[in-house]
């Protein structure tokens, strides 16, 4: 038992309901009936094991592929109705850089949601990006074509881009993956920016041994939901165990950093 | 010139710039492969047009041939998705078996009309200005010229309306689905685009120089800027380029306008991959160059400031001493000590010996610093 399956189901308590969503290619699950519930105004870590979903539950939330079964609420409304409500920071891998625009462009990409088809985005738009850009110190690169960006960089322009959406709940895919000091500091500081302004963060997440220090809630999944709550409650050994098996690369809070 | 010169020009330059503006989102979208299917397998819909309407100038043929272009698109999509067979053999798979139809559906059965195979590859844009469009009596020009005009007005339309979709579903089509602007919708528009250029400009240039018009000038614009409105433009210059150039050299060497208009776009590529400013090949290794000696420039101020003081600094402060030192070949040596000279980094007191300057002193801090 979790602390999800004794919640009571109070409409807008929860920013994010999954409920019983399966993900399969060609037939072979990835995700078996996941329920997961955020409760609105948290910083949430799914954590899991390589091959364990994460990636696949933000998308199959988001809809970007198509799930066997299972439902999504967003502050208790279908996804579809409430998509301006949620901003969604994908893997910086998945795009190509070589792309010929700028950086302040690809912030204002953000604002196309909100912009609506055939209308183009201007000086409102700009002046939102470059405080995005500000949040994330990159005001000085705006005119940068994103070609010249380091990894960081393009982190943070990814996040900027979000940030300008002024969505409510915002799913991201492993933002400090491979990402310098600064950009790490950065990141951490935009988190508790949108903690503090009430909106609802739910971030997979690598690296053990930071989730007591970044996060207040984690999911921890292998395929199914192994467990859900509070960091202080859930992330436990015998819990991380359980989704890592044998693989567990962390085992004590104060161990370092593993790879 | 004459008319038909002119003509044949304005028609050429059309068709380029037609081409060459979709081409910059293909090439942009990993796509540049699919202008060679779309290309050869409109064929099957012009000819099975063709044989509804017995009129090889109908409009239903333009529709028809389009809609077997988004068929290939379609169903190149669909064998992919199979996951049985990689994207490059789905196209090498769809495009040639509507294409051998269409080739042998020519053989049995149109054999009598002007619709044959090497005008189908080859297109003759020489013949273009015969093909008149009269109304009311009036000559209005060449009846290509009218369709190709069209097609371009729909295409910078198409471009100019759905420049910011276009952008974010090509360059992020994960953020155009999540923003709700679905990717598959504008892929099918866009798809539709290219494939009613891709009819026309096949009536004037053939079915394999389509694709040189529409990937060489957007790659070779690629090369040359990285701002999308200038890459747009500099394509569609490119292209008119293309288009007037080869032109001139079929004159000149006597040859087929079309087969010089494909070449000539290829030089333009060429050119561009050798000389662009930034990504250029010259540019390249006029850089590596340049970092090479700023290096060796930091080399030798680093090696001159260690051994300041040092009893060995007579023989360390030698120019043959530093060839040996640092393993520069003699030429090099000069070049870079010439040049710290002219930096006012160095000087030489007496001959073949160097000495830092305070100036020079100061910058070999800086350096080691970094």
């Amino acid at each position: 038992m979790t602390p999800d399956d004794e919640a009571p189901l109070v409409p807008g308590r929860w920013a994010v309901e999954v409920n019983d969503l399966t993900v399969a290619y060609r037939d072979q699950p990835v995700l078996w009936d996941v329920d997961l519930h955020v409760p609105a105004g948290v910083l949430m870590a799914i954590v899991g094991p390589n091959g364990a979903g994460k990636t696949t539950l933000i998308k199959g939330i988001l809809d970007l592929i198509q799930p066997a079964a299972g439902q999504v609420l967003i502050h208790g409304r279908p996804y579809d109705e409430q998509r301006n409500q949620v901003a969604y920071v994908p893997q910086r891998g998945s795009v190509d850089w070589d792309f010929p625009t700028s950086v302040l462009d690809v912030v204002m990409m953000g604002r196309y949601g909100a912009l609506g088809w055939f209308r183009r985005p201007g000086a409102e738009e700009r002046e939102r990006a470059m405080a995005a850009l500000e949040l994330v110190e990159l005001q000085d690169l705006a005119r940068r074509q994103i070609s010249q960006l380091s990894g960081g960089q393009q982190q943070r322009v990814f996040l900027a881009r979000a940030l300008v959406q002024e969505a409510s709940v915002y799913f991201m895919d492993e933002p400090f993956q491979g990402v310098d000091a600064r950009t790490e500091r950065a990141i951490v500081e935009v988190l508790r920016r949108l903690k503090e302004q009430g909106q609802t963060v739910v971030c997979v997440h690598h690296a053990l041994q930071t989730v007591p220090e970044y996060f207040d809630w984690v999911a921890i999944l292998n395929v199914r939901r192994i467990a859900s709550g509070p960091v202080n409650d859930v992330f436990t050994e015998e819990n991380l165990r359980l989704a890592y098996g044998g693989r567990l690369p962390f085992l004590q809070r104060d161990a370092g950093a593993p790879g | 010139m004459s008319s038909m010169d002119v003509e044949i020009q304005l028609l050429a330059v059309v068709v380029a710039v037609a081409c060459a503006l979709p081409g910059v989102f293909l090439v942009l979208r990993r796509m540049a492969l699919m202008s060679d299917a779309i290309s050869h397998s409109i064929l099957l819909g012009i000819v099975l047009a063709f044989f509804v309407v017995h009129d090889l100038t109908h409009p239903l043929l333009v529709l028809a041939a389009a809609a077997t272009g988004v068929l290939t698109v379609a169903l190149v999509e669909a064998l992919y998705r199979t996951g049985r067979v990689k994207e490059d053999a789905a196209i090498a798979l769809v495009f040639p078996a509507l294409f051998s139809v269409a080739v042998i559906l020519i053989a049995r059965h149109a054999g009598g009309v002007h619709l044959d195979v090497d005008a189908v590859i080859l297109g003759e844009i020489a013949f273009a200005p015969f093909r008149r469009l009269e109304l009311w009596g009036m000559d209005l020009g060449p009846r290509g010229l009218h369709l190709m005009s069209a097609i371009l007005l729909l295409n910078v339309g198409f471009l100019t309306l759905f420049y910011k979709e276009l952008k974010v579903s090509t360059f992020d089509p994960a953020l155009a689905a999540a923003l709700g602007f679905s990717p598959a919708l504008i892929h099918y528009l866009f798809m539709s685009v290219v494939s009613v250029t891709a009819v026309g400009a096949f009536d004037a240039v053939g079915s394999i120089l389509v694709v040189a018009l529409m990937i060489a000038p957007p790659a070779a614009a690629y090369l040359c800027t990285d701002r999308l409105p200038l890459v747009l433009l500099l394509a569609a210059v490119f292209g008119a380029a293309s288009a007037v150039g080869g032109f001139w050299a079929a004159q000149f060497l006597d040859a087929s306008i079309a087969g010089a208009m494909a070449s000539a776009s290829g030089v333009v590529f060429l050119l561009s991959f050798l000389f662009a400013p930034d990504r250029g090949l010259v540019a390249q290794a006029r850089r590596r160059s340049r970092q090479k000696v700023e290096f060796a420039l930091q080399m030798l101020i680093i090696h001159l400031l260690n051994h300041e003081g040092s009893r060995r600094e007579r023989e360390e402060s030698r120019v043959e001493h530093l060839q040996a030192h640092l393993r520069w070949k003699r030429e090099f040596a000069r070049r870079v000590v010439r040049r710290a000279r002219r930096r006012g980094w160095v000087e030489a007191p007496d001959r073949g010996r160097l000495r830092l300057t305070s100036q020079g002193r100061e910058m070999a801090r800086t350096v080691m610093l970094r």
